[in-house]
């Protein structure tokens, strides 16, 4: 399946480059990873699966502010949009609210998996498109501000568009969302294996494994391909992209519309494995917290933004359990909260000085195929050319 | 070389063309400025074309204008016979206008070979569906793109740094990796902007040969360029600019011998401070 002529000199994700028994042994703990957190409880698997939604989400983001270096603030706002379109197709919400839909569906409205996710992931990638349209000739911190506002007219379209027609129930969010189920499997329930019993979490954990092993897969192949190329022109220099005859306008319009599909998907997750959403969960903060996720990790780098992601849902919610004795010793002062958005903020600062490229960012091929410290290589591949240039 | 230059080229649909490009008229002003007046040009096919004048002559306004990054207020274009207009920047590229810049304009961060790929954009077709299922057709165009960026490299004498990030290269090969760049276009003409500025005199040898070779290989080039002894030494037909107006045109020993090329270098009357002293802000991007 992987196409190994293509790969061979590129930098996409370093597992390929490792040996055969160290990508068995990271696949055998992705797997049994889950099994091992629910020995201290569901709430640590949960926390595994909103890291990978985190995840989906930050590679989406990628698209958009990695390749084609387009700074998205908003980019909640597909993300909500996904989650309310998989809410109202899958949920109570519509036949309670218009009757002639309910006629419809006597049974209620529970739209299939296979056409809610593709509906969800579209009308995500369609507002997109109606984002990126106005903004095309928008650079940096105009786009930034923006898409900003865009993510904001969102949420607040939603918060009050259940007057006069009750659509999205407003503040009180649509609950009652149908549960994934995966060949008639539910995953809300228990399932019993004979043996053992796996819960409902750690199933959501598989699929989103494997949305995130497919999201991967589908953005190292568009990084690799001549769409990808041109993103990565457009970001490094627009008007050169222009003047190889890369067209920008197009071009920029299909960043949006990939990356607020990736939205769309892990939004439609979202509701799916909560079964509630409300507006309050698609906060600017949310769409700061992608970016940053994007940025710590390594800007247009895979295995840097997974890590971003992984490293920036999971910590603060492992920060909550550490955060508790450290509150009852200052009496209750420190208050657990605080602490977490201080440790985060701190990190984001002392990462940020210390690999201003990011925690893992892509490797410099100075020295053909070999990856090692990255300095080292400029320094090297500076003195070969001057050496060349002299001689 | 000549086969890594043309192979897979775009067919010539007018090789009977004796131009390569031919304007006509063509004005423009940026407010009250009249930067170009009325100025003709004909490039004739596989030679190279020097367009020369003092700073703030209008070389690189013009150049802007025939890549469509100005629009132009008047004026006709044509290329190989056939009119185009260029409005679109992209479209120009695809049209078979390829450039350089004055202040190198690479993709820093991508790598050398990367960056000639992007040049091969406009020459191929593969969109996001035969990327992410990698179709054989996305397959073998990619292969393509490979090979013949490799090839590129190899012409301009940089294939050993492909893997190696653009903005690790030494001056003179970032100006060879951006000719590579815009040769992967396939051009019709290959448009130059100060190609050898910054450059020292070994490497303005190299860049010499380098030219040489492209047009020896059939392209056509128009070499904007401040070093006279370079494009007297380049050029079949020299064009030369001052104050947006053309003043003189002819073969490197008649426009030496031009009075009022003359005049606009050197001056009459009174000495006048260097030219080359002043800025061009109003003509260049």
């Amino acid at each position: 399946m992987q196409n190994k002529q293509t790969n061979q000199k590129s930098s996409s994700l370093t597992l390929k480059h490792a040996p055969l028994g160290v990508r068995i042994f990271f696949f055998a703990a992705v797997l049994i990873l889950p099994f091992i957190l629910q020995v201290f409880g569901n709430a640590w698997v949960r926390i595994a699966d909103f890291a990978l939604l985190y995840v989906l989400l930050a590679l989406g983001l990628n698209i958009v502010v990695g390749y084609a270096g387009l700074l998205d603030l908003g980019y909640v706002a597909f993300f909500a949009v996904g989650a309310y379109m998989y809410a109202l197709l899958s949920s109570p919400q519509l036949t309670n609210a218009f009757p002639w839909i309910a006629a419809l569906f006597p049974d209620g409205l529970h739209t299939p998996l296979y056409i809610a996710i593709p509906l969800s992931a579209l009308l995500a990638g369609l507002f997109g498109l109606v984002l990126g349209a106005p903004t095309l000739k928008l650079r940096g911190d105009y786009l930034a501000i923006v898409t900003l506002g865009f993510g904001e007219i969102i949420r607040v379209f939603i918060n009050n568009l259940d007057r006069p027609v009750n659509i999205t129930n407003g503040p009180k969010g649509i609950g009652e969302i149908d549960p994934f189920s995966v060949m008639g499997v539910p995953l809300s329930r228990k399932l019993d294996l004979g043996f053992t019993e796996i819960p409902s979490v750690t199933l959501y954990y598989y699929l989103f494994i494997v949305l995130v092993g497919f999201s991967i897969l589908i953005c190292s192949r568009l990084e690799h391909s001549r769409i990808g190329r041109a993103w990565m022109a457009i970001r490094e220099d627009e008007v050169a992209a222009k003047a190889m005859g890369v067209n920008t306008r197009n071009l920029k319009l299909t960043a949006f519309g990939m990356g607020a599909t990736f939205g769309g998907v892990s939004g439609a997750m979202f509701a799916s494995f909560q079964s509630f959403v409300s507006p309050e969960s698609f906060s600017l903060t949310e769409s700061v917290m992608i970016v940053a996720m994007v940025v710590l990790g390594g800007i247009g780098y895979l295995p840097g933004v997974v890590l971003g992601a992984l490293l920036l849902a999971a910590l603060p919610e492992v920060l909550r359990y550490v955060a508790g004795p450290l509150q009852e010793m200052t009496g209750g002062r420190l208050d657990a909260a605080i602490l977490r958005q201080l440790l985060i903020a701190l990190a984001m600062v002392s990462v940020m000085l210390l690999r201003p490229r990011g925690l893992w960012p892509s490797p410099d091929h100075s020295e053909q195929d070999q990856i090692s410290n990255d300095d080292d290589n400029v320094e090297r591949a500076k003195v070969v050319t001057a050496g060349v240039t002299d001689a | 070389m000549l086969e890594s230059l043309n192979s897979g080229a775009a067919t010539d649909p007018a090789l009977s063309a004796r131009f390569t490009l031919s304007v006509t008229g063509v004005s423009k002003s940026f407010g009250g400025l009249q930067a170009l007046k009325n100025i003709d040009l004909n490039i004739a096919q596989g030679t190279i074309h020097g367009l020369i004048g003092p700073n703030g002559a209008g070389k690189t306004t013009f150049f802007n204008i025939i890549t469509g990054l100005y629009t132009a207020d008047a004026g006709e274009f044509r290329l190989l016979d056939k009119p185009y207009k260029p409005s679109e920047v992209h479209e120009v590229a695809r049209a078979g206008i390829a450039r350089t810049f004055q202040n190198i304009r690479l993709f820093k961060e991508m790598s050398v070979l990367e960056n000639v790929m992007v040049g091969r954009h406009v020459r191929t077709h593969s969109g996001l569906i035969g990327a992410i299922f990698r179709t054989s057709s996305f397959k073998r165009e990619e292969h393509d793109i490979k090979l013949r960026a490799h090839a590129l490299l190899d012409y301009v004498g940089i294939e050993r740094f492909a893997q190696f990030k653009a903005k690790n290269l030494s001056y003179g090969d970032q100006r060879r990796l951006e000719i590579a760049r815009a040769l992967a276009t396939d051009p019709h003409l290959l448009a130059l902007d100060e190609p050898a500025a910054g450059m020292n005199a070994t490497e303005k040898l190299e860049l010499k040969e380098l030219i040489q070779q492209i047009r020896r290989d059939g392209k056509t080039v128009l070499l904007i360029e401040h070093d006279v002894k370079l494009v007297m030494g380049l050029c079949k037909t020299i064009t030369v600019l001052d104050y947006g107006t053309k003043i003189a045109e002819g073969s490197p020993s008649e426009v030496q011998k031009n009075a009022r090329v003359i005049e606009a270098y050197l001056g009459s009357g009174p000495v006048k401070t260097d030219p080359k002293s002043q800025s061009n802000t109003s003509a260049t991007e």
